[in-house]
C-alpha cells in the first residue's frame, strides 16, 4: 500500500489518464513528438498525392481542386502540424534538463497548450470529409482566394488557426518563463547551451507574430461573416493588405522554423567533432540580428504586387543583409568542425547535411532577394525548391538528428545505428532528387500549384515523383528505429557521446521521471 | 523578502508577456488603418485620394505647358455584368487644368443592382497628383433594369508631378455591391 503511495508521487502515473493529466515536461514533451511525427506522416502522405499527380504531365489521379486542397493542406499541416509541434516537444524535453531546472515555469499551460493541438488539426484534417472540401487556396491563404472565393469549410480552418495560435503563445510564454527564472545557480544567460538560446529567441518571435496570424484570420472571419471589407476592394478594402499582414507574420515565422534548428545543429556538431563549438558569442548575436531582421524583409515575399522603386531596395537589401548573421553561423559551423577528431554517427551525418543543404537554400533565397530576378522565378517551382531546401534538409533533418542524438537519453538504449545511417542516407539521396531538379523546373518557367503541366517540364518531374516516393518511403524507417529503441537496445549510458557536453549527459539514461528536483553542482556548468 | 520568490517573479513576467500578446493582436489590426494612412500620403497601391477640397472661388488654371496623357480604363469584377466603360479613351491635359470625362454604365438586367467602382492609378506614385474635384466613386451607383447612365469625373493633375511622369492611366474596377448588408459609407470617401 505504502509502495503503490510512493509511486504514484515519484513515476508517472498509469493508463492513459497519465498522459490526458500530465504536467511532466518530458510526458509532454514526448507527445509533442509523436504528434508531430504523425502529422508528418499525414502532411507526408499529401505529398505523397502530389507527387503522384505531377508524375507525368496531364490529369491522372485527382481532380485540379483536390489537388489545390492537397498544396494547402500538405503546407498548413507541416508548418503547423509537424515542424513547429517537434520543436516546441523537444524543447519541453530538452530545456529543463539543459538549464539545471525540475520542470517548465508554468506546467498546466503546458498540458493545456498541447492537449487543444490535436483538436485544431482534427478539425482541420475534418473538412476533407465534408462536401465543400478542405481549404484550397495555398497555405498562405491569401485573399480573396480565402474569402470572397474560399469553400465553406474556410471557416474550421480559421478557428483551426486561431487555436494552434494560442497553443504557440502559451508554449512560448512557457519557455520564455523558464528559460528566465528557473535556471539553476551558476546558469548564466553566457553559459547556456544555443539550443536555448535559439528557442528563447524563437519564443520571443512567436510572441510578437502569432498574434497577428490571429488578427489576420479573425479579419477574414469578419470578411466573410460578417459583412465587413478588410481585404475586400468592392467594400474599400484592399486584398494587398492581406499580404503585408500575412507576411508581416509569415517571414518570421520562417526563422520560428529555423533557429531552433541552428540550436540543435550547434549542439551536435561539438559532441561529434570532440571540440567546443567555435564563437559561441557571435553565435548568439547572429541569432539575434537574424530575428531583428526578419521583421522588416516581409515584401519580399511579394514584390510583384507593384510596390515604389525605394520599397523593393529597402527589401532587397534588408534580406540581402540576412545572410551575413546566418554567413557567421555556418562558419562557426565549418569552424567547430575543422580539424576536429570527427566522427559520423547518424545524429552527425544528419547534422553535416543540414549545413551543406541549409546553406543551398540559404543561396537560392539570396537569388529570389534580387528584385528584378524576383520577377521571373515569382510562384514557379524555383521558389518550391527554395524554401523545401530550408525546411526539408534544413528543419526537418535538424528535427531528426535531434530525434538521433537524444534518443538514448530518452530511452535509456541505443538505437540501432546501422538502420539510422540507412534512413540518413535513404534521405539525402532521396530529399535531393526530390528537390533539386524543381530549382531546373521553376528558372523554365513551371508555375507552382498547378496540377498538370507543360510537356517539357514532363523528365524533372518524372526524377522529382522518384525522388520523393523514396523520401517519403524511407521515413517509415526512422518510426522503426523509434520503437526499436523504445523497446529495447544496447543500454545507454549517462553521457552517451563521448564528446557529449551539458547538463542533460550528468542524469542517467533514461533520464529519471523528475530531474534536477535539486539544483546541479554549479561546477558541472562550463562555459559553452 | 528581500529577494522575489520564483512563483512571484514568473507571475509577472507571464502578465507582461501576455500584454505583449494583447498588444501584438492589435498592432495586427492597427496596420489596417495604418496601412491606408500609408497609401493616402504616399500614393503606394495607386489609391487615390478622397474629393480634393479647393480653397473657395478659386478654380485651378493650368500653370505649365508640359502635356500629360491621361489614359481611362474599365474593368468588371466576376459576377458584376453591368456594360462600363469610358466615354474617351484619354484626353491630354496640363498641370493644373480641370477636365471633366464621363463614363458609361448600362444595367443589362431586369432588375435594380448597385454598382460601385474603385479607382486606381498606374504609374503608382502618380496616384497623389490626380486630384478629383468630383467622381461617380465617390458615391454608389444604382441603376434601374435596362437604365444607361453617364457618370462625370472632374479632375486636374497637380503641377508638381514628377517631370518623368508623361503618361498616367486611371483605371477603375466596377463591382455588384447589391447584396451588401453593410452599408459601404467608408469608400464614398474615395
Amino acid at each position: 500500500m505504502s509502495a503503490a503511495h510512493d509511486d504514484h508521487h515519484h513515476g508517472p502515473a498509469k493508463g492513459f489518464t497519465r498522459w490526458l493529466y500530465t504536467t511532466n515536461h518530458k510526458d509532454i514533451g514526448s507527445m509533442y513528438l509523436w504528434f508531430s511525427f504523425a502529422m508528418f506522416l499525414l502532411g507526408g502522405t499529401f505529398a505523397m498525392v502530389i507527387r503522384a499527380e505531377l508524375f507525368q504531365p496531364g490529369l491522372q489521379l485527382v481532380d485540379p481542386n483536390f489537388f489545390n486542397q492537397m498544396t494547402t493542406m500538405h503546407g498548413l499541416i507541416m508548418v503547423f502540424g509537424a515542424v513547429m509541434p517537434a520543436f516546441v516537444g523537444l524543447a519541453n524535453w530538452m530545456i529543463p534538463m539543459m538549464i539545471g531546472a525540475p520542470d517548465m515555469a508554468l506546467p498546466r499551460m503546458n498540458n493545456w497548450s498541447f492537449w487543444i493541438l490535436p483538436f485544431a488539426f482534427a478539425m482541420l484534417s475534418a473538412t476533407l470529409f465534408m462536401e465543400a472540401g478542405a481549404p484550397n487556396f495555398g497555405w498562405t491563404f491569401y485573399a480573396p482566394l480565402s474569402t470572397t472565393y474560399a469553400p465553406e469549410t474556410v471557416t474550421f480552418f480559421i478557428f483551426a488557426v486561431h487555436i494552434m495560435g494560442a497553443s504557440s503563445i502559451m508554449g512560448s510564454i512557457n519557455i520564455i518563463a523558464t528559460i528566465l527564472n528557473m535556471r539553476a545557480p551558476g546558469m548564466t544567460l553566457m553559459k547556456m547551451p544555443l539550443f536555448v538560446w535559439t528557442w528563447l529567441i524563437t519564443a520571443y518571435l512567436l510572441i510578437a507574430v502569432m498574434p497577428v496570424l490571429a488578427g489576420v484570420v479573425t479579419m477574414m472571419l469578419f470578411d466573410i461573416h460578417f459583412g465587413t471589407s478588410f481585404f475586400n476592394a468592392a467594400g474599400g478594402g484592399d486584398p494587398v493588405l492581406f499580404q503585408h499582414v500575412f507576411w508581416f507574420f509569415g517571414h518570421p515565422e520562417v526563422y520560428i522554423m529555423i533557429l531552433p534548428a541552428f540550436g540543435i545543429v550547434s549542439a551536435i556538431i561539438p559532441t561529434f567533432a570532440r571540440k567546443r563549438l567555435f564563437g559561441y558569442d557571435s553565435m548568439v548575436y547572429a541569432t539575434a540580428s537574424i530575428a531583428f531582421l526578419s521583421f522588416i524583409v516581409w515584401a519580399h515575399h511579394m514584390f510583384t504586387v507593384g510596390m515604389p522603386i525605394a520599397g523593393e531596395l529597402f527589401f532587397m537589401y534588408a534580406t540581402m543583409l540576412i545572410a551575413v548573421p546566418t554567413g557567421v553561423k555556418v562558419f562557426n559551423w565549418v569552424a567547430t568542425m575543422f580539424r576536429g577528431s570527427m566522427t559520423f554517427e547518424t545524429p552527425m551525418l544528419f547534422a553535416i547535411a543540414f549545413v551543406v543543404l541549409f546553406t543551398m537554400g540559404g543561396f537560392t533565397g539570396l537569388m529570389l532577394a534580387i528584385t528584378p530576378a524576383d520577377f521571373q522565378y515569382h510562384d514557379t517551382y524555383f521558389v518550391v525548391a527554395h524554401f523545401h531546401y530550408v525546411l526539408v534538409p534544413g528543419a526537418v533533418f535538424s528535427i531528426m538528428a535531434a530525434t538521433y542524438y537524444w534518443l538514448p537519453k530518452w530511452t535509456g538504449h541505443m538505437y540501432d545505428e546501422t538502420l539510422g545511417k540507412l534512413h540518413f542516407w535513404l534521405s539525402f539521396i532521396g530529399v535531393n532528387i526530390l528537390f533539386f531538379p524543381q530549382h531546373f523546373l521553376g528558372l523554365a518557367g513551371m508555375p507552382r500549384r498547378i496540377p498538370d503541366y507543360a510537356l517539357q517540364f514532363a523528365d524533372f518531374n518524372w526524377i522529382s515523383s522518384i525522388g520523393g516516393f523514396l523520401f517519403g518511403a524511407s521515413q517509415l524507417i526512422l518510426l522503426v528505429v523509434v520503437i526499436k529503441c523504445v523497446k529495447g537496445g544496447k543500454k545507454a549510458t549517462a553521457q552517451v557521446w563521448e564528446g557529449a557536453q551539458g547538463l542533460e549527459w550528468t542524469v542517467d539514461s533514461p533520464a529519471p521521471y523528475h530531474t534536477f528536483a535539486t539544483p546541479p553542482d554549479p561546477k558541472l556548468i562550463h562555459a559553452q | 523578502m528581500k529577494s522575489e520568490s520564483p512563483a512571484s517573479s514568473t507571475k509577472r513576467l507571464v502578465t507582461k508577456l501576455l500584454f505583449a500578446v494583447v498588444g501584438m493582436f492589435a498592432f495586427g489590426f492597427a496596420l489596417v488603418p495604418l496601412y491606408d494612412v500609408i497609401c493616402d500620403i504616399t500614393g503606394l497601391n495607386g489609391k487615390t485620394s478622397g474629393r480634393y477640397e479647393m480653397a473657395a472661388e478659386t478654380e485651378p488654371v493650368p500653370v505649365s505647358d508640359r502635356e500629360i496623357t491621361v489614359q481611362f480604363l474599365a474593368q468588371n469584377s466576376a459576377g458584376m455584368d453591368w456594360a462600363f466603360g469610358p466615354n474617351e479613351a484619354q484626353v491630354t491635359v496640363r498641370p493644373g487644368e480641370v477636365k471633366v470625362v464621363s463614363y458609361k454604365a448600362r444595367n443589362p438586367n431586369d432588375f435594380v443592382m448597385t454598382g460601385q467602382a474603385i479607382p486606381s492609378v498606374a504609374p503608382n506614385e502618380a496616384a497623389q497628383y490626380l486630384k478629383k474635384l468630383e467622381c461617380f466613386c465617390f458615391a454608389e451607383q444604382e441603376l434601374q433594369p435596362g437604365e444607361e447612365v453617364d457618370m462625370a469625373i472632374r479632375f486636374f493633375v497637380d503641377e508638381n508631378i514628377p517631370e518623368k511622369i508623361t503618361k498616367l492611366t486611371l483605371s477603375y474596377s466596377l463591382h455588384d455591391i447589391t447584396d451588401y448588408e453593410v452599408a459601404v459609407e467608408g469608400i464614398a470617401a474615395r
